[in-house]
């Protein structure tokens, strides 16, 4: 007995350039109480067959061919007011960003009694006490009194149970998830997890999953259909396809998840996946303009050192300095960083970890406390005076679509930072710096002439490293140079940070949150948590032996994905 | 999600241009076509005036009084050299039009730039800078718009005329009235561009010329400027038509350019003694010519707004 099937399914996007074909040949079916996994990566058209199930395409997409039935009922030939009615009371739906989909200027109990009432035409007072029953059954403490509450007043993981609780007003017999945790810190995103399986078994509802994160599909779904460029190219039992994938795509996407329990020396190379470019292999230092004028006078073992490092943050000004409000993001913190090491910094968001790379790379000046880099102080330092200091430290950001200037071509992006510091004699010095750095980074010369909308998140990302090299720096700062990445993407662009650490002999600091990556980069990690540095050890010691409990805590709720890597290596 | 049916990006800017979604949108409206078509014809009209015109109505030797308050040509006693009739003063009203055109709208251009120059620089720096620098000019700016903006004008233009000795008035008259006019506008710049500013100096490209070490004037020129001029574009069109407007309602006040130089407000001006007396084309031309002209660019600019930002349709 199927509670959901899809035949043959094609969706397109006409435009001015032609179609573009988003999801053909899908054929699917999920089975009540079943909750089956859609994983694959951006672009792939997951999220297009959620939308297209119930009705939602953004126009000008339109289903052009296949059927979806509902328990026997064809629900894709529906008007307009019919799909409405199966919205909601036959399927709800679960999106990514619980800070979006509420509405913040109603009550939660506005809006769950509006949807229950809307759907299943109960009586207020009933509507009222399914609502609280609901808010209970999706963990919500104390629900009576809370369901009074605007979502400003809920935590970002209490806000998805209640996006839970609304997606179940309706009783649907089946729910779309579309990277329901995706927005969630890990420890949360546990309980999230937990919380939906136990949901679906217990009031037996279908659900599909979709996601990008192969660590929540081994988690939570039973079966799982994998997705490459509007394609299913396999589909199994979850057991069958993160061990036994047989399709040539799972396996690379497998491959490249960072897996939490040992070190790799690299990524095996993702082959299926289409920008998958390797750099020129070695780089001879002694010709190689980064390998130029590299003395900058032999520093002692320890190149960074962070003193009681102090970051206050006023919240609310007030001329009363009574009334002002502040907000410590970062208490007290030292550290220090050896030469030539790759120290990881982890911790859940709001932790202090990006602060710190901030202050290091001075875009913010610290409260108290010192920063020396290389012997010299440079926290009291003014513009002019650091801008030797600025040379050696550079640093790649998380967001590859913010960091670089759209108005500008990628040569004059990364020749900026050589013109800024004089490292070239000539305009033509420089072309021909910035066309090495491309090769360097595996883009190639041709991406010199074009603008950074040409190119995907991992080839920006590449252009951001390329820039960050091109002062010929010692020190590099990544704040979570991938978390916004597909993972085949990710392994990649680690595969390239290792390599150029191990040429160029840079020394690192690496911030994520994301543990089994901090496992691949790492030599030594720290800990953090609201603003306190937590605990510092070797890599192989903290993820074997942790010290602290929040760290034991954290490793705990790593993802336990292994990886189908794993067996053949064991 | 690609397909080997889409067709590629072309290289050229040029051919980037003509497959742009603006392009696109623009050649699929008759009326922004036509907007745009008038606004052109304007502004070509008043730059070869000289050439355009059928006459030149400052050539006193081709002025003959016996020509005076003559109606359009379609009408009896019409000329068929005066194609709208003459004023009191034996001018071809059509060339006067091309001529005020000429004068409004140089003075227009101009008192926009100026607005833009000084709100785009002080929305900059407020936005950037921020705390007590930006709370400063904030509030300038919220005063000032407290007042409406043809009375700063009018009290700029006395203030001067007060100031300076009677014999200047009527060459810096058009200096003073550009002054004016691009004082009382800047603020929407101002505002619009702090606010973008605010946004844009968070983003991480802006971080990283900072982690490079460049400072901030150059950061302002080169990464910040570039990226919110859109809405300013925008503003600075809509601006266009206030300005033309506001020209000539202080033309028409006696506060604008001198009687003498015809400009779209003193044409409407002189012409309206005679409107009672029969000879309505002296005002009813001008005023229509400048009712189209500022509509076509509204209707311009409020295309170019849409167009600018899709996330408004």
């Amino acid at each position: 007995m199927t509670l959901l099937t899809i035949k043959g399914m094609r969706v397109e996007f006409p435009s001015r350039r032609g179609h573009v074909t988003a999801v053909q040949d899908l054929t699917l079916d999920v089975a009540p109480g079943e909750i089956l996994g859609i994983v694959g990566e951006s672009g792939a058209g997951k999220s297009t067959i959620g939308n297209a199930i119930i009705g939602l395409l953004e126009p000008p997409g339109e289903m052009t061919a296949g059927e979806i039935t509902l328990q026997g009922d064809r629900i894709d030939t529906l008007t307009d007011a019919q799909k409405r009615s199966v919205r909601g009371a036959r399927i709800g739906m679960i999106f990514q960003d619980p800070l979006t989909s509420l509405d913040p200027l109603q009550t939660v109990e506005t809006q769950l009694i509006d949807t229950i009432r809307e759907n299943l035409g109960v009586s207020e007072k009933e509507g009222s006490e399914r609502a609280i029953a609901l808010l209970d059954a999706v963990g919500i403490p104390d629900p009576a009194i809370r369901i009074k509450q605007y979502p400003h007043q809920f935590s970002g993981g209490m806000r998805q149970r209640v996006v839970i609780a609304l997606a179940l007003c309706g009783e649907p017999e089946l729910i779309i998830a579309d990277e329901p945790t995706t927005a969630l810190d890990v420890s949360v995103q546990a309980q999230i997890l937990d919380l939906m399986k136990g949901l679906c078994r217990d009031r037996n509802v279908g659900m599909i999953l979709i996601t990008h994160d192969m660590g929540v599909i081994a988690e939570t779904a039973d079966r799982v259909a994998v997705m490459y460029r509007g394609r299913v190219v396999e589909t199994g039992t979850t057991e069958q396809i993160i061990n036994h994938p047989t399709h040539e795509y799972t396996q690379s996407l497998i491959s490249a998840v960072p897996p939490p329990g040992r070190r790799l020396a690299r990524f095996p190379l993702v082959t299926y996946i289409e920008d998958a470019q390797e750099r020129p292999e070695g780089l001879n230092l002694d010709t190689h303009w980064l390998g130029q004028s590299r003395e900058y006078g032999e520093a002692s073992d320890t190149l960074l050192d962070i003193d009681n490092l102090h970051m206050r943050f006023v919240t609310r000004g007030s001329i009363f300095p009574s009334k002002r409000l502040f907000l410590d993001a970062v208490k007290d913190v030292s550290l220090s960083i050896k030469s030539g090491e790759v120290f990881g910094l982890v911790g859940e968001s709001g932790s202090g970890k990006s602060t710190i790379a901030r202050m290091i790379t001075g875009i913010y000046k610290p409260t108290s406390g010192s920063i020396r880099f290389a012997g010299q102080e440079i926290t009291g330092l003014d513009r002019k005076e650091a801008a030797p200091m600025r040379r050696q430290m550079q640093m790649i950001f998380q967001d590859p679509f913010s960091s670089l200037n759209s108005r500008m071509r990628v040569k004059d992006i990364i020749a900026e930072p050589i013109h800024f510091h004089g490292l070239a004699s000539s305009n033509a010095e420089a072309q021909q710096i910035v066309n090495d750095l491309l090769d360097v980074v595996g883009l190639g010369t041709q991406a010199a002439v074009k603008f950074p909308h040409e190119f995907s998140g991992g080839q920006r990302q590449r252009i951001s490293i390329a820039r960050a090299l091109a002062t010929r720096p010692r020190f590099l700062v990544c704040d979570e140079p991938t978390s916004a990445l597909d993972v085949s993407i990710q392994a990649q662009v680690l595969n390239l940070l290792k390599d150029l650490q191990g040429e160029l002999d840079l020394t690192m600091l690496f911030i994520s949150h994301d543990l089994p990556v901090i496992r691949q980069m790492c030599d030594r990690v720290g800990v953090m948590r609201n603003g306190q540095l937590l605990e510092v050890a070797e890599t192989e010691t903290l993820f074997t032996n942790p010290q602290h409990e929040y760290t034991a805590h954290l490793l705990d709720l790593m993802p336990k994905f292994t990886g189908f890597g794993a067996q053949a290596a064991e | 999600m690609t397909d080997a049916t889409l067709k590629r990006t072309p290289r050229t800017r040029i051919g980037r241009f003509f497959d742009s979604d603006i392009w696109h949108s623009f050649i699929r409206s008759p009326l922004v076509i036509l907007s745009a078509i008038v606004s052109i014809a304007f502004f070509a009209a008043a730059l070869f005036a000289p050439w355009v015109a059928p006459h030149n109505p400052f050539d006193l030797a081709s002025i003959d009084l016996l020509d005076s308050s003559l109606p359009p040509v379609w009408l009896e006693d019409g000329d068929s050299r005066f194609l709208l009739g003459t004023d009191d003063q034996g001018r071809d009203i059509l060339s006067t039009i091309i001529y005020g055109a000429r004068i409004s709208l140089f003075v227009s251009l101009a008192a926009v730039f100026f607005s833009m120059v000084l709100g785009v620089t002080l929305g900059l720096i407020s936005g950037y800078v921020g705390g007590r620098t930006d709370a400063i000019i904030m509030r300038i700016a919220d005063v000032q718009l407290a007042f409406p903006a043809i009375l700063i004008a009018m009290l700029i233009d006395g203030v001067v005329r007060g100031v300076l000795p009677r014999d200047l008035h009527g060459d810096i008259a058009i200096y003073v009235l550009i002054f004016a006019i691009g004082i009382s506008g800047w603020v929407q710049y101002a505002r619009t561009v702090r606010g973008s500013t605010l946004v844009e100096k968070n983003k991480e490209y802006v971080q990283a010329a900072r982690v490079i070490g460049i400072g901030p004037v150059i950061i302002l020129w080169r990464h910040v400027l570039p990226n919110v001029t859109g809405p300013v574009l925008v503003i600075a069109t809509i601006h266009l038509a206030i300005a033309i407007i506001t020209e000539a309602t202080l033309s028409f006040l006696g506060v604008g350019v001198p009687p003498t130089t015809p400009s779209m407000g003193t044409l409407i001006q002189v012409g309206q003694d005679y409107l009672f007396s029969g000879e309505w084309w002296i005002t009813i031309f001008p005023g229509i010519a400048l009712a189209v002209l500022v509509l076509a660019i509204n209707l311009f600019g409020d295309w170019l707004r849409d167009a600018l930002n899709p996330k408004l349709r």
